[in-house]
């Protein structure tokens, strides 16, 4: 497990370019917005956590089909099945290997972008909090997802499509609480409610994966 | 006598071909009952006036656009578990009923929120879990044309299925804390205990409901018979081809 944890780092860092695109993708999502609505403070500090949050899955969704694509084209994915290691682990891996590509430094540059969006002082800890306890649910969702669409030769749209119902509830409860952390309020709450959403996701979903990667290898 | 002799897709045709007359004569006429029924001979609402007219359509849409999720749910489970045909090509017959039943009660909500909310749409928990409900229909759908091969698409989707009704019903409550609701609550008396509707306007509705899930039978028995029917021509196409 941990040498294709490390083989997909290695291949995420110095292959593809995937690493840095989806950073670059929020960053300059981040600064068109305020071009969007215009440049007042009180604008922007009112949406900033929504438009960070949006801006991170938006990321996240955009790295989703090179979890599987480039396996199963040369094959690799084939030998991962056929290895002793379960498929549901390979799968969990994966999730974990696209969380650390992606997720986390979504989560690190999440308090800059905060700064050039006007975002609360008093938001960012919540904030930060939130991405850190819910990218790992995109990630292992957005496995799934890729899991379901690895056999297609388009599946980058559909993957949204069927990725992004699923994001709904780890958004509404990451965005409500940097939202009340902006209005200094206490944000334990849907924290929590979301850390339950990860902690089941991180749970189940590798299940699920597994059971559509098997469908779609044989 | 048991319901798993209908996997059989020739005693399912059987079965269906002369059901189906005799339920579409049924839908039409308890549909027919309860939209004029209701439309014409009932009074204005107090308050409402004849905008109230617009929940024959609504609640029964409405009512359908959940159930068909629930019936794709245990005809994906019973082809995942006992891998019927038949079973897993009346998941596929429900959705775009289903997708449509989901759009029909959103546009009506609307036209009815319009005079009675001031506004077309609110984010209100009954209405986005609604709208997020339609998004899985159409991921569904997607998911469905762009699979090839036919038992696979039939695995993912079913799969996509179970998976998408947990998150549906996450969805569900997790808007509850998200937004406070415009839309009442259910007036429906096993739930609420008492009735809150009078006879005047509940007798119709009941007949439109009924019409409605009598319309949905109809048009997923007639949408899986079009399937069957397409795979056997495949399948003779096949054969002709591999004969020659």
């Amino acid at each position: 497990m941990i040498a294709l944890l490390r083989r997909d780092l290695l291949l995420a860092v110095r292959a593809g370019g995937g690493f840095g695109l989806g950073l670059a993708f929020f960053l300059i999502l981040c600064v068109l917005v305020p071009f969007g609505v215009g440049p007042a403070p009180a604008t922007l500090a009112k949406i900033a956590p929504g438009i960070l949050w949006v801006g991170a899955l938006l990321a996240c969704l955009l790295s989703l089909d090179r979890i599987f694509q480039l396996d199963a084209e040369d094959g690799t994915l084939d030998l991962l099945a056929t290895s002793p290691l379960p498929l549901e682990g390979s799968a969990s891996v994966k999730a974990l290997a696209h969380w650390l590509t992606t997720g986390l430094p979504l989560t690190l540059a999440a308090a800059p972008l905060g700064l050039l969006l006007n975002l609360p002082a008093q938001a960012t800890p919540w904030l930060v909090a939130g991405l850190a306890l819910g990218t790992p649910a995109l990630s292992v969702i957005g496995t799934f997802g890729a899991a379901l669409t690895v056999g297609l030769k388009r599946g980058g749209l559909l993957i949204s499509l069927l990725v992004l119902p699923l994001y709904m509830p780890t958004l509404l409860f990451g965005a409500e609480a940097a939202r009340r952390g902006a209005e200094g309020l206490d944000a334990t709450t849907p924290l929590f409610l979301m850390a339950g959403i990860t902690a089941g996701t991180i749970a189940l979903m590798p299940f699920a994966s597994a059971a559509a990667l098997r469908m779609n290898l044989r | 006598m048991s319901i798993w002799k209908y996997a059989n897709p020739t005693q399912f045709m059987r079965t269906t071909r002369w059901l189906l007359p005799w339920l579409s004569a049924l839908a039409i006429l308890s549909v027919g009952t309860g939209l004029i029924w209701g439309f014409f001979f009932t009074p204005d609402d107090f308050r409402q006036g004849s905008t109230v007219k617009i929940i024959y359509l609504h609640v029964p849409s409405a009512l359908m656009a959940i159930n068909a999720w629930l019936m794709m749910l245990v005809t994906s489970l019973i082809w995942l578990i006992r891998r019927h045909h038949v079973s897993a090509l009346l998941a596929r017959a429900a959705a775009p009923v289903g997708l449509v039943m989901t759009l029909i009660a959103l546009i009506t909500g609307g036209i009815w929120g319009q005079p009675m909310w001031g506004t077309y749409w609110a984010w209100d928990p009954r209405l986005t879990s609604f709208l997020i409900l339609f998004l899985f229909y159409l991921g569904y759908i997607a998911l469905w044309q762009a699979v090839e091969t036919q038992d696979t698409a039939a695995d993912l989707t079913s799969v996509l299925c179970l998976v998408g009704s947990v998150f549906a019903l996450l969805s569900r409550y997790a808007v509850n804390f998200w937004n406070q609701g415009l839309h009442q609550g259910t007036s429906v008396p096993v739930a609420t205990g008492g009735r809150t509707v009078s006879d005047v306007f509940f007798v119709p509705l009941l007949i439109s409901m009924a019409g409605f899930g009598l319309m949905f039978v109809v048009l997923v028995l007639l949408r899986t018979r079009t399937e069957i029917r397409a795979r056997r021509l495949q399948a003779l196409l096949a054969r002709e081809r591999a004969a020659s």
